[in-house]
């Protein structure tokens, strides 16, 4: 195979990449062993190859590897163990918090009430002293209150502790009670809503 | 070095490269830092070839930089993530240079189009680079200027196979053309620059080589 100069110079970024078959190497290699201007163009394109590929042609301007680092920095979102760190404390007070409000609630709740119809007196004093009989539903202001019927299994406590075994006041005598006590406490203005749901009890 | 120690080296580079990139995407973005550090160079000059100016290819290499982290979980791992990288920064400078319409200097070659035999213009001998060439700075600036002086599509083309080091697959799939395109716009890139360096670079441009153009001192 023989070429012109012209085919050596279409093939020569070829020659140079060796992306080309074996027979044209050869019989472009025979050429340039004879042809001065075709191999000057091959050892200045090699040259430009070499020049350019050298690592420091374009040098980037100082401080260029410390302001693309810090414009990243800008804009990386925060660090995931931070986060984790974030989303571990924030648990934690929630959890915190939520097992303070459930246990805080269901002291305030109470047990399950001992009548469906009744309602939690607000009205009665916390550390009132009671009385509630074993079989009944009612904490009572006192022993003598008619709607007493067991009484020979009767038990003293404060009222806030027969609120939470799930007694409620008596329609008749805690009515009767705070009825009687609103005019010395005249800012207790829970009297009535006790009056008043017990009225509705007795419906 | 031995070509299989540069090989394996090679490797183990890329081993490493996966493990870096595995770890960013699970939440060490630190460690992107590490992962660009040996391509921050090849970002901005990839950059600056294409826009010819240092404001710009600044400004554009942190672009790609910052695009290449927000989308690290696209890059595939079958590419090299240095080719992935510079693809980003071609793309990147492109439409910078859309949107600033910047063609300032007329391209010599424009017109020409790539099927079109080139004839190399002058046929200077220039056998030899003398080793402090690229030191000098008057040097690196005709480089550069012959550079800016390409057509953008031979410059694209010739950035990431000459300066960037791209096989000419991943020359034509970064820049969305054919790989006869890349052969044809290369050749053609490489004589224009043969063209307009050798006559100074292989004689007057060089102390080292004070022999009059077209002749040879041998």
């Amino acid at each position: 195979m023989v070429v012109t100069c012209e085919q050596v110079w279409h093939e020569i970024s070829n020659y140079l990449d060796g992306e080309i078959v074996s027979d044209l190497r050869a019989a472009m290699d025979e050429h340039l062993r004879g042809c001065q201007k075709c191999s000057a163009v091959l050892d200045g394109t090699r040259n430009v190859m070499g020049l350019y590929g050298e690592d420091s042609m374009f040098e980037p301007p100082q401080g260029f590897s410390q302001r693309l680092h810090k414009r990243l920095e800008q804009n990386m979102p925060r660090q995931r163990g931070t986060a984790f760190g974030w989303m571990i404390a924030v648990a934690a007070a929630l959890l915190i918090v939520g097992s303070f409000e459930l246990s805080h609630s269901s002291a305030f709740v109470g047990p399950q009430q001992r009548s469906q119809q009744a309602q939690p007196g607000t009205g009665v004093p916390p550390e009132m002293m009671v009385v509630v009989a074993e079989d009944g539903k009612l904490f009572h202001a006192g022993a003598a209150c008619p709607l007493i019927h067991d009484k020979a299994h009767l038990r003293k406590m404060t009222a806030s502790q027969a609120r939470r075994e799930g007694y409620t006041p008596c329609v008749q005598c805690m009515k009767k009670y705070l009825n009687e006590n609103a005019g010395l406490d005249a800012d207790d203005d829970d009297g009535g809503e006790v009056a008043s749901s017990g009225a509705r009890h007795s419906r | 070095m031995p070509e299989e120690a540069i090989s394996l080296e090679n490797r183990a580079d890329r081993l490493n490269e996966e493990t870096l990139i595995r770890r960013i995407r699970d939440g060490e973005h630190e460690l992107f830092y590490e992962l660009i550090r040996p391509y921050e160079r090849r970002v901005y000059s990839t950059a600056f070839a294409i826009l010819r100016n240092e404001a710009d290819a600044e400004d554009v290499a942190q672009e790609a930089v910052l695009k290449a982290f927000k989308h690290i979980r696209q890059f595939r791992a079958e590419a090299r993530f240095s080719t992935w990288l510079i693809q980003i920064t071609v793309n990147e400078a492109r439409m910078r240079r859309r949107k600033e319409h910047v063609e300032i200097m007329q391209p010599i070659v424009d017109h020409q189009d790539d099927e079109g035999n080139y004839v190399p213009r002058d046929f200077a001998d220039w056998r030899e680079i003398p080793s402090e060439t690229l030191e000098r700075s008057e040097v690196r600036q005709k480089l550069a200027e012959a550079l800016a002086s390409l057509g953008q599509k031979y410059r694209e083309v010739f950035v990431l196979r000459d300066m960037q080091h791209l096989s000419i697959e991943e020359t034509a799939q970064a820049l969305g053309v054919s790989t006869a395109s890349v052969k044809t716009r290369l050749l053609r890139a490489r004589l224009m620059l043969r063209d307009l360096l050798a006559p100074g670079l292989g004689g007057s441009w060089s102390s080292k080589l004070s022999f009059a153009k077209g002749t040879k001192p041998w």
